[in-house]
């Protein structure tokens, strides 16, 4: 996973509660057997007005230019800006691979749903909760200032606003760790492989029936 | 001290190792592997040059994305088709068990594990689906995992925990007649919200619960994720033991014994204390139909359309503006004047038997209304099928005017060929009435299998307990 230490990036704000991963990352898409290429079709039911399938040309749609997304104030972002709840509904990880590979590498919310922020965590896309007035607040600014940008410092935890006021944030000091350094979560838990199967041992004899093998 | 909840039995019966900051590795029992989410797990692990750690913990079946009509042609669509061959491939390649989509016990991956007895109470089971919460009604440790976390239960039969904290839905007392366990998780919804149960495991308990059949349990932890929560769960008792008798995953005559034992110690102990603990009452949930476009906008039949004035929070409010005009729906119309245009009986919510023979019998010789363009039921699982055709239940359909389809997710969403056009209103058995869900512009409102089969045959939302008598 992509090392994680220091970014500045654009702001875009997406102003609603309960964004779904079936909004981030529609269903059509999901067929793919690959992790990539998800990122011209994040949000395609609200970024186009024409219907989008897999393996279109993104240059021959139509695009809504009421969607934030197209709005040229805001190409480029690369921290997105949301509600309550976000990343709520399906399991789907390709939600995450959208935002990835369209460029986002940082997502700042009051709540998120705990499956999309776990995701979040094992792509290298930092999902950061700050206080709901604190959120309200930077939607203002990024309303009101053309070129909105902000500094995530992750080591540090903070986040720099334009005119250098700092905003601390809360992280598991694990998946700090894991994204400073880009660690792929398996590779540790291998490290582990001889404590697991002594688990699994006991795990047998307290539970035999768990290993049985079904009987037609 | 205090007495354990069932959730903090499970986790640390399966509890491998914890770090002093909280961050646990837990066991995983079994795991469920569909083809939605596994191609890019299995690309990884042998990417990395890794093998499964447990092949008899998984048990893979395709269900999003196969065609519910016949099925000898193959795949039709070859994004669909490649996907469920590179599950195929997968599965013969490290001789993980699959059945394959014409085998007779293929269905949705959340109806065959009960029913092969592959979920057993006390498990951990894992699936690349949000829906797996569904397991926990058998006493189980049952969530969604994205796919980086399928790779990893692949490799290493564990996952990186940190854990939730401990919920109580308690709901008490008798449900009227014709109000189901859809009604009471879309009560239970509406009164916590969609974001009610973040953070937690939440165990359903009391009366009303307990009087559930297996499949109603199933259908209340299936949407405990809609409320928020990885995981929903309810306790051990002589129905979840009776439902497991001689399925062919369930314990071998051997250890049967055995494992009844210990199955009974599945309950929150009586001096358990739960972090929180909310209450409803049975015999006040009616029969629930959603408005808008998240499972907590949700009413009862003989509610009305709410008005986003009456809404004091501004973002809420914007919410349900954008839901109300995305669902074509004015402020103040009666739920009963609402008029379907399709009507859908399936997903992981309501297709077992019981949701079945509940739709069947609101038919009643009835005929779909004229002004439903499309009525349409898939089951579950083939044995789902196969069980309701041996009660005569597809004739009750057919002869009414519904299609009776082969298993799969189908319309729940729409990743095969049965979704709804842009404006297309539906009412649904399945979780989710989110925008698209159905296909892009459909309209979904969730509600009961006697409900949708109530609308098919008036050609409007109706109340199912006036037709009880
Ligand atoms: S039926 Fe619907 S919710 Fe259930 S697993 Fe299939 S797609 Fe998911």
């Amino acid at each position: 996973m992509e090392k994680f230490a220091k970014h500045h990036g654009i702001v875009v704000p997406l102003d609603r509660h309960n964004v779904d991963t079936d909004a981030i990352i529609p269903k059509q898409f999901l067929k793919s057997i690959k992790r990539t290429g998800f990122g011209q079709h994040l949000f395609d039911e609200w970024r186009y007005h024409d219907h989008g399938e897999p393996g279109m040309d993104p240059a021959t749609r139509r695009k809504n230019p009421d969607f934030v997304l197209n709005h040229p104030r805001y190409e480029g972002a690369s921290i997105l800006l949301g509600r309550h709840n976000f990343g709520c509904g399906s399991s789907r990880e390709h939600a995450v691979w959208a935002l990835t590979d369209h460029g986002i590498r940082v997502v700042i919310a009051p709540s998120f749903a705990e499956i999309f922020f776990h995701n979040c965590h094992k792509n290298g896309l930092l999902p950061i909760v700050l206080d709901e007035e604190i959120v309200e607040r930077l939607f203002n600014e990024v309303m009101e200032n053309h070129g909105y940008r902000l500094l995530v410092d992750l080591p540090s935890q903070k986040i720099i606003l334009p005119n250098d006021e700092e905003i601390e944030f809360e992280i598991d000091p694990f998946r700090k760790h894991c994204h400073i350094h880009g660690l792929d979560d398996i590779g540790l838990t291998l490290e582990h492989a001889a404590e697991i199967s002594a688990f699994e041992e006991k795990h047998r004899q307290a539970a035999p029936w768990l290993y049985d093998t079904p009987h037609q | 001290m205090s007495g354990k909840t069932l959730y903090d039995k499970l986790w640390e019966s399966h509890l491998v190792r914890q770090d002093d900051d909280g961050t646990a590795l837990i066991y995983i029992d079994r795991h469920l592997v569909h083809e939605v989410t596994s191609p890019q797990a299995f690309e990884g692990l042998r990417m990395a040059g890794r093998k499964p750690w447990r092949t008899d913990s998984i048990l893979a079946v395709p269900d999003h994305n196969v065609p519910t009509t016949d099925r000898s042609a193959g795949i039709a669509d070859p994004i669909s088709r490649l996907q469920v061959e590179t599950l195929d491939q997968n599965c013969a390649d490290l001789g993980i068990t699959e059945f394959l989509m014409n085998d007779p016990r293929q269905g949705i991956v959340h109806v065959i594990g009960p029913e092969q007895g592959a979920t057993l109470p006390g498990m951990t089971v894992v699936c690349g689906d949000s829906h797996t919460s569904t397991h926990g009604a058998f006493g189980a440790l049952a969530f969604g995992i994205g796919t980086s976390d399928v790779e990893h239960v692949l490799a290493t039969q564990c996952l990186i925990l940190k854990k939730s904290k401990n919920l109580e839905i308690r709901v008490e007392g008798e449900l009227a007649a014709g109000v189901s366990a859809k009604d009471v998780v879309l009560a239970i919804i509406g009164r916590i919200g969609t974001a009610g149960g973040t953070g937690c495991a939440i165990e359903f308990t009391g009366s009303a619960i307990q009087q559930l059949s297996m499949e109603g349990r199933m259908t209340v932890c299936n949407m405990a994720i809609e409320a928020g929560a990885r995981a929903g769960m309810v306790a051990v008792d002589d129905t979840t033991i009776e439902y497991l008798r001689d399925r062919p995953y369930a314990p071998a005559s051997e250890h049967r014994e055995q494992a009844v034992a210990s199955w009974r110690d599945l309950h929150s102990d009586s001096d358990a204390v739960f972090d929180e603990t909310v209450i409803l009452n049975a015999a006040a949930i009616q029969p629930q139909v959603t408005w808008g476009t998240s499972p907590e906008m949700v009413t009862s039949i003989d509610g009305v359309v709410p008005n986003p004035n009456d809404e004091t929070d501004s973002v809420r409010r914007e919410g349900m503006r954008n839901a109300l005009a995305y669902m074509g729906l004015e402020p103040g119309t009666p739920i009963s004047d609402i008029r379907p245009d399709h009507v859908f009986i399936g997903s992981c919510t309501n297709a077992r038997i019981e949701d079945l023979r509940a739709a069947a019998a609101a038919i009643r010789g009835r005929k779909v209304d004229p002004g439903i363009k499309q009525a349409l039921v898939v089951p579950g699982s083939g044995l789902v099928k196969r069980q309701a055709e041996a009660e005569g239940l597809d004739r009750v359909f057919t002869e009414a005017g519904f299609e009776w389809r082969e298993p799969g997710c189908s319309m729940c969403l729409a990743m095969n060929a049965d979704r709804l056009a842009p404006g297309d209103r539906c009412a649904s058995t399945s979780n989710r009435n989110f925008e698209g869900r159905q296909g892009q512009g459909g309209r979904t409102h969730l509600v009961s299998p006697a409900m949708a089969a109530a609308a098919a045959v008036h050609g409007h939302f109706a109340d199912v307990r006036q037709e009880q008598d």
